[in-house]
């Protein structure tokens, strides 16, 4: 079942991936889709076994590495914190895979697609079951290269193959500091293994490595790492890009999953993060400005996907103020919660795109609701659960993140409080703009997409209404164990808080108006929208032209693409040409051939002993060869 | 295996063999073509079965070198011919030998003219190659070190591109132009121990004062062969001009000799001046991986490209030896081997596609992926193995030398991993426009997917390249025991020296 769980997918991925062709799209598909069934059925059992009745669990599957006291498994670690993720991971991915077999019907290459899809579900799950640092970012870039391929899906656009490389190279960046990350804690523990490292941070606390405290510096570098799969400030700029590749990836990897590696990442590392305070605010100030950041962005964006990719890169700043203030379970429960809403409206977007014959363009959608009733319908219960309306399942979660910063009483958490409610304000205008304009208004597309306009077969609509059963319940239901007063049992240890660490209880303790805030801003930004693009419709565009400059500033998202491609990106090219071009054939090559010129006159002048002719040198050298031969003969027969 | 049973010199002279008799067939040219052709192929493949017995016999546990053989050669001189494998040797010996018969298959069409003479200067090759890494003595190991020139120097000479003499004048003196220093620091080791013999010489102990002088006589051959930075640049020229098999063979084996030599010579015999010298070779590394990282960036010909990478890749190595710790080493001698296998996989990789298409041009291709899907899947797990995808040969190495690195320098490990991000870059940057893209260029949309005998080539290497990455076990295990003698040998010499200085 463990393992089941796991390699399923994989399974799945090798037989659509090789024997696609052979098989058939149907049946290629299909079995991909059965494969991932068989892994959600593991995967909900394990999240049984380990968390409701408390067994965690580790197997060892190989060894994987052996050098000099560094030692490395293949291991599958099952406790609470990889089982919600495992089964999390492998429900949504299933109703992904079951909705893609809809949409991707009029496809080339079916057996490719789902191929993907699956592969990345196995390396997403090899990343949360991972038992040390080095699976962990096995399944770390796992997850990375099947982004790549499933953004680069369309491998025919270039705009998708420009997404796919900056998706990866932007990755790898942050990559680079999960690496020297790992590298520093092997280098403090001698060991990369979890129940190692975990059981030995206390004796290190005093450790300093080039005059850094070396925990602080081990958690700053492995933050920077999860920037960079988390889209957080600075290392987003792939995030909004990436959803170049087909819906369901979007939904799959820039919403459910890939992008919580880093969230995960962090709660998993929460023995190192505990006794790492400044790094932990950093965490908190880089998540609560992304947070805050992404949704202003979000509010003036005009692509469907692109809308619903900065509130995913919001929601994550959400996470990260979370985990910054020590409330990691708080955090995970928002990443759980928040997969199941964000699925579910990029699943809900791709059902719209689909109903409008792949327009994704706001302004050319309007006057469809009563078209597609059902989307319409899971839209409403996603950006009611996404914007934290009470009874849905963001408010559960969301709510407690606000809270749990405001009770951290601290400056940076305050910081993130305000940030947080700001951005909550926004991300409910934003969703409730995407939902008016999408949806009601007169139509904006030609007569030709209108008559188009078609709800979504019913392989599409079963995942969307099994989702949004999620949206609405997962919240309500699961808060007693996640966060509520069940929360030592479930968790069973598998995150760690330190003994001054008090925020899980502070948080239930805070003032009336910190709880309710966040409702009400929520309703203000719903109604702010329903004025804006219900009743006054011309408000919006004047508001644009009287502030152009702020409304440039957020369109073109504050400028990040360009001020990279000019630190960077121009930079890299000029130095690879000059290296080049100067330095390799001028300058190295040069001396060489100068000096190649100078003893060809001298030899010119002196000897004709030389032809020049290196084949006469070959042959020389050819004699030399044959006469250490003569002489090795020679003396063996001497021996004889 | 009989100890007295001479493997090794049947490993090393048995391609020999095979050489003479393609020499001694007669006929039509087409017929000796094809006969050559499959000689040369038995011959190397039954060089390579008979080479896995190093495989199964080797004892791990040892440091010792085994299979040894040892004769009197020149008694007077104290030169001998002794032959014989430690762990750091054992795995270069397989894979040269596993790597020729994929070269011999993958130059079974594109090489149409003087067949026999290419058969045979393949065969006289690997007999160099294998011999080099099976000498255990300085003499023999110059003449097997030097002979590996000439029939690579003919390869690229004569069946290779248009510019290939040039090529091949640079590569041919730049190579022995340091070795000639080499020649220089040999004869002083003779001169002064009085023997060759390598093992002997571990025990003898190289004045500290002349340490120096030797290292850097060392250097000049072995910084050539690796390539180091600043002098790489005959290999992207030979690399351009030779032909595919001759790049596998280049960048699979030949530049693997001077990371050996280092190996073998430079860290045991001269631990002072290795060690006070080590700076230096980490910022040559360090400069070789980002700059050349970068050239290669900008690079318009898919092999110069591919050239340029290895001179990065050959950075992490020489990075990994000179961190003096068990996991560097280690991590250095995988990057070896996992950079032959997989940078030989692209550069046939590009053979694939030169053949069909005769244009090593990127801007040649394009949409690619559309008729050849097969090619593509292929490409794509050797790009990513060069990426250094964890699961992938290269990720272990990268890994092991990065952790090392950091225990010597951040600064040298966060220049050392710099490639990771680079790497991605340029090999991406290729990938995406020789197979992604939109397929226009009316020649390409009638090409023809792997043939069944490129896929015989390839297979090896994809099983191997997996293999390496996700049970890297069965490699490491191999040279563990040798490593760590290497690096008590190490530390013991410079503690001797430090009690001496109390």
């Amino acid at each position: 079942m463990f393992v089941g769980a796991i390699f399923f997918p994989l399974l799945g991925a090798f037989i659509s991936g090789f024997f696609g062709r052979l098989l058939g799209d149907k049946v290629a598909q299909w079995t991909t889709v059965l494969c991932m069934v068989l892994a959600a059925v593991c995967g909900v059992s394990a999240f049984m076994q380990v968390a409701m009745g408390g067994h965690p669990e580790t197997i060892v599957l190989l060894r994987w590495m052996d050098v000099g006291g560094l030692q490395v498994n293949w291991a599958l670690r099952y406790d609470t914190l990889s089982v919600v993720m495992v089964a999390m991971v492998t429900f949504i991915s299933t109703l992904i895979h079951l909705y893609s077999v809809g949409y991707m019907s009029h496809d080339h290459t079916i057996p490719r697609f789902f191929a993907y899809l699956s592969l990345f579900t196995f390396m997403m799950l090899m990343l949360v079951t991972a038992d040390n640092l080095a699976q962990l970012f096995f399944g770390w870039e796992g997850v990375g290269l099947a982004s790549y391929l499933l953004i680069g899906y369309w491998y025919e656009k270039d705009s998708a193959n420009k997404a796919a490389m900056k998706a990866f190279i932007v990755n790898r960046v942050g990559d680079l500091f999960f690496m020297l990350g790992l590298a520093l804690t092997f280098l403090t523990f001698g060991s990369i293994e979890f129940p190692v490292i975990f059981a030995a941070v206390a004796q290190h606390t005093n450790d300093t490595y080039l005059g850094i405290n070396s925990i602080e510096l081990i958690g700053v570098l492995l933050f920077l790492g999860a920037c960079g799969k988390s889209a957080q400030l600075g290392l987003h700029t792939w995030l909004p890009d990436a959803m170049e590749g087909p819906t369901p990836v979007s939904a799959l990897i820039h919403a459910a999953t890939m992008v919580t590696a880093g969230v995960f990442l962090m709660a998993r590392m929460s023995p190192i993060m505990e006794y790492a305070p400044t790094a932990l605010m950093i965490v908190t100030v880089v998540g609560a400005s992304t947070a805050l950041f992404a949704a202003t962005i979000g509010c003036v964006q005009n692509d469907i996907k692109r809308i619903i990719a900065y509130s995913t890169c919001s929601q994550l700043g959400y996470m990260f103020f979370a985990i910054g203030v020590g409330a990691y379970q708080v955090a995970i429960f928002h990443l759980f919660t928040h997969a199941f809403f964000k699925a579910l409206l990029f699943l809900g977007a791709g059902s719209v795109i689909h109903a409008m014959s792949d327009e994704q363009d706001i302004r050319k959608m309007g006057g469809i609701w009563t078209k597609i009733p059902v989307t319409y319908l899971v839209m409403w219960i996603g950006n009611l659960a996404l914007a934290g309306i009470p009874l849905f399942a963001g408010y559960y979660s969301k709510d407690a993140i606000l809270e749990a910063a405001f009770a951290a009483h601290s400056g940076v958490g305050t910081y993130a409080f305000v940030c947080g409610i700001i951005a909550a304000f926004l991300t409910a205008f934003y969703s409730w703009r995407l939902l008016f304009l999408t949806f009601h208004g007169k139509p904006r597309a030609d007569h030709h997409t209108m008559e188009h306009v078609h709800e979504s077969p019913a392989v599409m609509l079963v995942p969307l209404l099994l989702l949004s059963v999620g949206a609405v319940l997962t919240g309500y239901v699961f808060a007693p164990y996640f966060i509520g007063e069940l929360e030592h049992d479930f968790w069973h240890g598998a995150i760690f808080n330190g003994a001054h660490n008090h925020i899980m209880h502070a948080m239930h303790e805070v003032p009336e108006w910190v709880a309710l805030a966040p409702t009400v801003v929520g309703v203000a930004g719903i109604a702010l929208a329903f004025v804006f693009y219900m009743l006054a419709p011309a408000l919006p565009r004047a508001l644009a032209n009287g502030l152009r400059p702020i409304y440039l500033f957020l369109l073109n998202k504050w400028y990040f693409d360009e001020l990279y491609d000019f630190l960077f990106v121009r930079p890299a090219m000029w130095l690879a040409r000059v290296f080049w071009k100067v330095g390799d054939a001028k300058l190295i090559d040069g001396m060489p051939n100068g000096a190649a010129a100078l003893a060809a006159d001298v030899g010119r002048g002196a000897v004709r002993l030389q032809t020049g002719r290196v084949a006469n040198y070959a042959f020389v050298m050819l004699i030399g060869v044959v006469i250490f031969v003569s002489l090795f003969l020679y003396s063996l027969f001497k021996g004889a | 295996m009989n100890p007295g049973f001479p493997l090794l010199s049947l490993l090393t002279f048995l391609p020999l063999v095979g050489a003479a008799i393609i020499l001694s067939v007669r006929g039509e040219e087409k017929v000796v073509a094809q006969n050559a052709r499959w000689t040369a192929l038995w011959t190397s493949i039954i060089v390579f079965l008979l080479s896995l017995a190093l495989w199964f016999g080797f004892d791990k546990s040892s440091a010792e070198f085994q299979f040894t053989e040892e004769v009197d050669w020149l008694p007077d001189f104290g030169i001998g011919y002794h032959m014989g494998v430690d762990g750091i040797s054992v795995l270069f010996v397989l894979l040269s030998t596993a790597l020729t018969p994929l070269c011999i298959l993958a130059s079974w069409e594109s090489i149409g003219t003087r067949v026999r003479e290419y058969m045979i200067s393949f065969l006289v090759l690997e007999t160099m190659m294998v011999g080099m890494f099976c000498a255990l003595d300085l003499v023999l190991f110059y003449v097997f070190f030097e002979g590996v020139l000439i029939p690579m120097f003919l390869i690229i000479g004569v069946w290779g591109g248009p510019r290939r003499v040039y090529a091949a004048m640079k590569f041919f003196l730049y190579t022995l132009a340091g070795s000639v220093l080499m020649l220089l620091a040999i004869l002083w080791l003779w001169y002064n121990a009085g023997t060759t013999d390598i093992p002997e010489l571990f025990a003898y102990e190289v004045p500290r004062a002349v340490q120096g002088l030797l290292f850097f006589a060392f250097l000049a051959s072995f910084a050539v062969k690796v390539p180091m930075w600043p002098v790489h640049t005959w290999l992207p020229d030979a690399h351009v001009e030779a032909p595919t098999a001759g790049s596998v063979i280049l960048a699979g084996v030949l530049l693997k000799m001077g990371a050996y030599g280092f190996l073998r010579f430079s860290v045991p015999l001269l631990p002072f001046a290795s060690a006070e010298y080590a700076p230096l070779i980490f910022a040559l590394s360090v400069v070789a991986v980002v700059y050349t990282s970068l050239v290669a960036l900008a690079q318009q010909d898919m092999k110069k490209l591919i050239a340029y990478s290895s001179v990065a890749h050959m950075g992490i190595v020489t990075l990994g030896i000179f961190t003096f710790t068990p996991q560097g080493l280690s991590g250095a001698i995988f990057t070896m081997l996992a950079h032959g296998v997989v940078s030989g996989a692209l550069f046939l990789c590009v053979g694939v596609v030169y053949d069909r298409v005769h244009s090593r041009e990127i801007a040649r291709y394009g949409g690619v992926a559309k008729v050849m899907p097969g090619y593509a899947v292929l490409f794509m797990l050797f790009t990513m193995a060069s990426i250094g995808l964890p699961g992938t040969a290269n990720f272990v190495g990268e890994f092991l030398v990065i952790i090392a690195a950091w225990k010597v320098n951040p600064w040298v490990a966060a220049g050392g991993a710099s490639g990771m991000i680079l790497g991605a870059c340029y090999m991406l940057y290729l990938y995406r426009r020789v197979v992604f893209g939109k397929l226009e260029k009316p020649d390409l949309k009638v090409l023809a997917d792997l043939s069944a005998r490129e896929y015989v080539v390839f297979a090896p290497l994809v099983v191997l390249t997996i293999w390496m990455g996700i049970y890297p076990s069965s490699f490491l295990s191999f040279f563990e025991a040798s490593v760590a003698a290497l690096l008590a040998r190490h530390e013991a010499a410079l503690n001797v020296a430090k009690l001496a200085g109390m």
